[in-house]
């Protein structure tokens, strides 16, 4: 019963969709603010409805219901709670409704939060929302309907992909998804300010923090990702430059590109044509991500099951959607006023030169995904674009944007002086230079890239905090009048040198690999295997009763000259009901390295096969990430970028001065 | 229970699990030669395993990619140069072994593009600065030049 009213509200959210996408710019066209304002109700109850369509699906799942056509296949009766729950979204017709979930949270976010909008822009931005959530949805209910029935209900399930369980399963779909669909809000903002032909800078404001939202919880995402495929595919890669990591790359550098040239924006009121069209490209690339990933055009662990229809079905919202808005642009665009004014040296300069880069590294990465596909298409000739090309394209490029990071962070708007820049990031460069040249000459015929990796990252996250430093220092005052301006500073300053230091500590992670060690042994148990400065000894091989498994494990010891510091349990897990095995990496974190081991197969004299590896500084690479995120999350609490800003800034403006005038904007 | 008895126990029970153990680089592949090996791993990483989704052989479980290792390390073992190998292979499997493309035609497009966007970008961005050099900034209005004055004047630290 409660399935059957989950679907119902499923379908009444498509109805409600249709509406939100088509009164709300009636309204604004006929001037009927009234139907305009539909936009706001209808946004919010369509969240309600799918949120109520997506909790009658976990229902289903939680008491094992398998007369559901996604649950019996995904589900299993002794499967942990967690992976009942997780596994709602561990199929292709569960995230779906988990992304039009998320996208209708946007909508109601916006709807709720930004009351203080011109309503006019509000009620276009959820129209254009609507339209988004209702091709999802049409493609659920026609291609993915979760709410399938299948009678007789089969007794027991097919348990769900053993890669899949795992914690990661119940974080980084979710924060991927509100990384991706977040930017869909961004994108309704710049197609109603296509249709209204009004775009100014409080657009631009309105617009940074759902930038900055949706880019937080990307950067978190594919973090997680990585991470989780590091610890579960078992030889110690953490990127695979696959296309469906790629696909959540692009949107990220584009987004990237976006919150710089929105900041920009906002300040000066230059790019915003370009703005504009970063915005539309972020969701772009997002919506592509989608199609790669849902369509079966690609295979991997993330496209759960291909079917040509599902593909052509989103291929279609595909090319309308990003077809109509690049239109759209092209048709609206050039009739927005643009004052594309700026030094050659200056703070916004330097920003256009970061989105350029930025916008390049992107372009190649989308260049790389699909020109394999491309060719093949047109002439039948089959190439492959792997780690080597990004690492030789991508490599020089990024050493690029960091090495301009902290030296445009130190100019000023406007016009700002290259060599006081220098001046200020001089401390860093020469921290940078000097860890490096230590590091070649210490670890003499060591990977030298690594050394100049790790010289980069040191001047990028000394050289992130020169700005604030420069802005906080004043000769011969106390360090109580210090400590003020530090208070004093705007937290979207301390956000940025925060996001930046955290992109060094996830480059020395990225650096440090080269010092990596592994070892590939055949291992009898008691034998010491040396592995960088550590040494792994497997003690005893153990089996083990999981609720849906059964596993070995072995017991090993890390010791250090000697003396025992840890012991990792590497696994191989099997799963009866998929007749599969997945390897479970023993892993343990010492210090800012990890020794990671895997398990191979066993022989008949009591060894068994490993794969084994020190990482040094792995793990800096995700904590990079996380320090990230939390600038972000810094900078998100700056009074000025918070949502709902404008309302606030106008009460206040109202209270203190009822009388005076509105400045002009 | 006897240790050998347990150890009996977990290769029956692993044994049961062996068609779906293929691993990557496996002891038994490695050559005795650390020097060898290194230049076998090298070429493995930039080899796809053609099986696999966007994986190297050297990081692909697949059979068809420890084969294709073992097929590295023999022509390593007959005394060939990283190259002849890698070109053994592309005569063998064609251009689609290799992770990173080769530069021709059909691939230029490709390989060109980071500098076709970096120059086709940077070109409109030294376009809109000289569009700005070529504008005189404006003078300050009375307002403005009031408001600087006073600005100075105060002499707080900002």
């Amino acid at each position: 019963m409660v399935v059957e009213t989950g679907h119902y509200a499923l379908a009444l959210a498509l109805a409600v969709a249709l509406l939100q996408s088509v009164l709300p710019l009636w309204g604004t066209r006929s001037g009927d603010s009234g139907l305009a304002s539909i936009a706001v109700p209808a946004a919010i109850t369509q969240f309600l409805l799918l949120g109520y369509a997506f909790a009658a699906l976990t229902y289903a799942h939680v008491v094992s219901d398998f007369s559901l056509v996604t649950v019996a296949e995904n589900s299993l009766t002794t499967k942990p709670l967690i992976y009942k729950i997780a596994g709602v979204w561990g199929n292709h017709e569960g995230s779906m409704l988990l992304w039009v979930l998320i996208l209708a949270a946007f909508g109601a976010a916006v709807a709720i939060l930004e009351r203080g909008m011109a309503n006019e822009l509000r009620a276009n931005t959820l129209a254009v929302q609507g339209w988004i959530s209702l091709a999802f949805l049409c493609f659920i209910l026609f291609t993915s309907d979760p709410f399938v029935r299948r009678f007789p209900a089969p007794f027991e399930g097919q348990d769900l992909n053993p890669l899949l369980q795992d914690p990661g399963l119940a974080i980084h779909p979710p924060l991927l998804y509100l990384g991706y669909v977040g930017s869909s809000i961004v994108f309704s903002f710049a197609v109603a300010a296509l249709i209204s032909g009004r775009l100014d800078a409080a657009w631009a404001r309105y617009v940074r923090p759902w930038v900055l939202i949706a880019w937080i919880f990307l950067t978190l995402g594919i973090a997680m990702g990585s991470y989780w495929a590091y610890y579960t595919l078992g030889w110690g890669g953490f990127w695979f430059w696959d296309p469906v990591e790629n696909a959540s790359l692009m949107p990220w550098l584009a987004g990237t590109a976006l919150l710089h040239s929105a900041a920009v924006m906002e300040k000066r009121e230059v790019l915003k044509i370009w703005t504009l069209f970063l915005a539309i490209l972020t969701f772009s690339l997002s919506l592509l991500g989608t199609f790669l990933v849902r369509s079966g055009v690609l295979t991997s662990v993330h496209s759960f099951a291909s079917d040509p229809t599902r593909g052509v079905f989103i291929l279609i919202i595909l090319t309308v959607f990003i077809g109509g808005s690049l239109a759209l642009y092209a048709w609206r665009a050039p009739s927005l006023n643009q004052r594309s004014l700026f030094a050659p040296v200056s703070r916004e300069s330097a920003l256009a030169v970061n989105n350029l880069l930025l916008t390049t590294c992107c372009a190649t990465v989308l260049t790389g995904t699909l020109y394999p596909l491309t060719l093949e298409a047109l002439t039948g000739d089959k190439i492959s674009v792997g780690t080597p090309f990004f690492n030789l394209t991508l490599g020089p490029l990024v050493a690029l944007i960091v090495l301009l990071m902290p030296l445009s962070q130190s100019l000023a708007w406007k016009r700002g002086d290259l060599l006081g820049a220098a001046q200020r990031v001089t401390v860093a460069a020469l921290g940078g230079l000097v860890v490096a040249l230590v590091l070649v000459a210490v670890v003499r015929g060591g990977p030298v890239l690594a050394a100049v990796g790790l010289g980069l990252a040191v001047y990028l996250i000394v050289g992130s905090f020169a700005d604030v430093a420069s802005r906080i220092w004043a000769h011969g005052q106390p360090a109580r009048v210090m400590l003020a301006r530090a208070v004093g500073l705007p937290r979207s300053a301390w956000g940025a040198a925060i996001v930046h230091a955290g992109l060094g500590v996830t480059l020395m992670g990225l650096a440090a690999t080269g010092w990596g060690v592994e070892r590939i042994a055949t291992a009898k148990l008691g034998q010491g295997i040396d592995l960088g400065p550590y040494q792994a000894t497997i003690e005893n091989l153990r089996s083990r009763q999981g609720p849906n498994y059964s596993e070995v494990l072995a017991h090993t010891v890390i010791s250090r000259g000697g003396a025992a510091v840890a012991v990792v349990e590497p696994a191989k897990r099997s799963f009866p009901a998929r007749q599969t095995t997945v390897t479970e990496a023993g892993i343990v974190t010492l210090g800012f390295g990890q020794i990671y081991i895997s398990l191979g197969d066993q022989h008949a004299d009591g060894s068994i096969d490993e794969r084994m590896f020190w990482k040094p500084l792995v793990t800096t690479i995700w904590i990079g990430a996380v320090i990230m995120a939390f600038g972000g999350i810094v900078s998100l609490s700056d009074r000025r970028l918070r949502i709902g800003f404008a309302r606030r800034a106008a009460r206040v403006r109202a209270a203190a001065s009822p009388a005076a005038p509105e400045p002009a904007e | 229970m006897t240790s050998l008895r347990r150890i009996l126990l977990l290769s029956i029970v692993l044994a049961g699990l062996a068609p779906s153990l293929a691993r990557a680089v496996q002891p038994d592949e490695v050559l005795p030669d650390p020097k060898l090996e290194a230049r076998a791993r090298g070429i493995s990483a930039g080899l796809r395993c053609l099986v696999c989704q966007n994986q190297s052989i050297d990081d692909s479980k697949a059979e068809l990619a420890r084969d294709l290792r073992l097929l590295v390390r023999e022509r390593l073992n007959l005394g060939e140069s990283d190259e002849q190998v890698r070109a053994f292979m592309v005569k063998r499997y064609g251009d689609f072994i290799l992770l990173k493309p080769p530069l021709d035609l059909e691939t230029a497009f490709l390989w060109g593009m980071p500098a076709l966007v970096l120059a086709a970008g940077g070109m409109a961005l030294l376009f809109g600065l000289r569009r700005l050099q070529s504008t005189p900034a404006a003078p300050l209005s009375q307002a403005e030049r009031d408001r600087l004055a006073a600005v100075l004047d105060a002499d707080t630290p900002l």
